[in-house]
């Protein structure tokens, strides 16, 4: 395959490529910590995943597998057009499978399939301040991280653990990160945090169009914030897959009618076609 | 000399139109832009102009843009001031969103739903490089599966046949929601409602009011409020539940007949937008809603406007009001462009009177200070 003529491989030129990989290595130098940088104009509008295509852009080599994914799956229409500007401009293959794959980018979703090392996580960042909600002002943050002042946080935490008896956060829920910054993990659910932790994946987070970049490299330690005495907690739908009857995996609530019917599938479709290929092969043999 | 001036005034003015109609017009050897090709092919600054001069009348809103030579505030100025010599008839039966013959509709919260999802004809998953395809002289021809949904006895029977959805009477997302008592419903009212074009703003202002005001409001500036809202400026934890866009029906009820009667046939954008409600002393944690519904294909409008509707009722929900955007009066005096753009524009006119005592004023200053400076 080749790339779109009249554009440089991976859209991005090499200069703006550079600049991106420099604040990479600082991202995974300091776990943890938002690195400003460039980040340019994209042929994608801010907010649908500019963060992530330029991490991608930067990192990504012509021998390279990318699989792309939102809300867990790769037939979602952003997944699909993201997927598609990569074949277009830097012409790699792409993939479905999250085995195959070297670089994944995704929105929303950590794959249920355990990643293992060489592979790269990109994520799609809409908002890299895990303080924002509780103080708006960039410039007040940044003294918040300099000086690993996060009682906001854990106050925000308490208070809601005293009016509804646990913590009101089911997505983006903050993470320490190798005992020093306090992070977004991107609007993942909670129930995905735990596998940030260790992961054998270099982890590469991107935002922008608040122009950040941060990561977690592998094997760091990512713990979600909690008390002693109120665990965190991570929740999914009390149900089997209806397609694959996996009891493990993140669940979609899927509408059936207009009366109240609906059905639960897993938001990973690559791990639940496995398993249903595998259930089928295994009642063939 | 006062008299000169004024004299010289009104030449002014009169070679000032002149050019100006002579610059609308460009060069005369590039063929003139006519209404149905702005109507046609702008379709979307059409929409716009509609919306913000808050009259439906898309040949109107196309000599508004040709008049405005592009200017859309311009142009939706223009709009206004013929809309406000009409006279009323009366008002319209609500139109029901519900019946919409849908040309495009999608839900981020649900994968799938009853109807399905529509994308419609949408930018959203375009990749922006410019198509030089477009820049040549050559009709672009049409790619095979981007036909349009019409079917086929239609097409060509009328001069401009009326675009035709794909399907109509889909259940909304927020309803169904509601159905298992996760959406606080809204009462429907039978006052009344009051109309911004016959009363002044005053506060507080019932919801009603509000979003008379936001669907007119400007579409720039909703967009930043929205915006601000989230980026911590504000209590935003928005879905959207549905986004819907296609024909409705206008509807009056003349009271000689006793029966209503349809009088045509407009294009609405509505956004519903679904936000998370922690509860209060008296109602259990729910979803509440923020709604923004606009004239034409304005969706970039109406999630704004569904935003900014959410945020200014933090009053009503008991919640704390601290940003801009949950600030009733700052968003609804400021969100109307033709008084904005009149107002900071005015600065242009002449002020010599108030600035000749300004002068006279800040010298004075100078002098009591200069002097006390040298005692």
């Amino acid at each position: 395959m080749s790339a779109e003529a009249g554009y440089n491989f991976g859209y991005l030129d090499e200069n703006t490529k550079r600049m991106i990989r420099r604040a990479l290595l600082k991202a995974v130098a300091v776990p943890g910590h938002q690195v400003p940088f460039g980040s340019r104009e994209m042929p994608l509008p801010y907010g649908w995943g500019t963060g992530g295509i330029q991490v991608t852009a930067s990192v990504i080599g012509p021998d390279d597998t990318l699989k792309v994914i939102d809300q867990g799956a790769d037939d979602t229409t952003n997944a699909v057009s993201i997927r598609r500007f990569f074949a277009r401009v830097a012409g790699v293959a792409t993939t479905e499978r999250t085995g195959e794959a070297t670089v994944i980018q995704t929105r929303h979703r950590i794959p249920e399939t355990p990643l293992r090392e060489g592979q790269i996580l990109v994520y799609q960042v809409p908002m890299p301040e895990p303080l924002f909600r509780l103080e708006p002002r960039v410039a007040e943050t940044k003294r918040m991280h300099a000086l690993a002042d996060y009682g906001l946080m854990h106050v925000k935490l308490y208070e809601d653990i005293a009016r509804h008896g646990h913590v009101a956060i089911s997505y983006n829920y903050p993470v320490m990160v190798a005992d020093r910054y306090l992070m977004s993990p991107s609007p993942i659910p909670a129930f995905d945090n735990p596998k940030l932790h260790r992961m054998p994946a270099l982890q590469l987070f991107g935002a922008g169009r608040e122009k950040r970049i941060y990561a977690v490299p592998p094997y760091t330690d990512v713990r979600s914030l909690d008390f002693e005495d109120h665990p965190f907690r991570p929740v999914r739908a009390d149900a089997p897959c209806a397609l694959c009857g996996s009891r493990e995996s993140y669940l979609d609530e899927v509408v059936t009618d207009d009366r109240g019917g609906r059905m639960f599938v897993c938001s990973d479709t690559d791990y639940c076609n496995t398993r249903q290929a595998a259930a089928t092969q295994e009642a063939a043999e | 000399m006062a008299y000169v001036a004024v004299k010289g005034g009104e030449r002014a003015i009169d070679a000032a139109h002149a050019w100006l109609a002579e610059t609308r017009r460009g060069d005369a050897a590039v063929p003139e832009l006519s209404l149905a090709q702005i109507e046609q092919q702008m379709g979307l600054a059409v929409d716009r102009v509609m919306a913000e001069g808050a009259c439906y009348d898309r040949g109107l809103a196309a000599l508004a843009i040709k008049q405005a030579r592009g200017d859309l505030i311009e142009a939706a100025f223009l709009l206004r001031a013929y809309r406000t010599t009409l006279p009323r008839f009366g008002a319209s039966l609500p139109i029901d969103s519900g019946a919409m013959r849908i040309r495009r509709r999608i839900s981020a919260t649900y994968k799938d739903l009853p109807g399905g999802q529509v994308l419609g004809p949408t930018f959203d998953y375009t990749h922006r490089l410019l198509d030089f395809a477009l820049a040549g002289d050559r009709p672009v021809s049409q790619e095979p599966g981007r036909e349009s949904p019409r079917p086929a006895s239609l097409a060509g029977s009328q001069p401009a046949p009326a675009p035709a959805g794909i399907a109509a009477g889909l259940p909304r997302v927020t309803g169904i929601l509601a159905q298992e008592g996760l959406m606080a419903p809204e009462a429907p009212g039978e006052a009344e409602p009051p109309d911004l074009t016959r009363e002044p703003l005053a506060f507080p202002a019932g919801r009603p009011l509000r979003l008379q005001a936001l669907a007119r409001g400007d579409e720039g500036f909703l967009l930043a409020m929205g915006y601000s809202t989230q980026r911590g400026y504000g209590n935003a934890h928005p879905f959207v539940g549905e986004i819907r866009m296609g024909e409705v029906a206008v509807e009056i009820l003349p009271p000689e007949l006793g029966f209503a009667v349809e009088i045509g046939e407009i294009t609405v954008t509505e956004c519903q937008m679904v936000n998370q409600f922690a509860g209060s002393k008296t109602e259990p944690p729910q979803f509440t809603r923020g709604y923004g519904l606009v004239f034409g294909h304005g969706e970039r409008k109406a999630m704004a406007m569904s935003l900014v509707d959410r945020a200014l009722r933090a009053d009503e929900l008991g919640e704390e009001a601290t940003a801009p955007a949950q600030c009733q009066e700052f968003v609804l005096y400021h969100c109307d462009n033709v008084e904005a753009t009149g107002f900071v524009e005015h600065l242009k006119l002449p002020h010599y009177v108030d600035f000749q005592s300004e002068l006279e004023k800040v010298r004075e200053m100078r002098a009591t200070v200069l002097r006390e400076a040298a005692e």
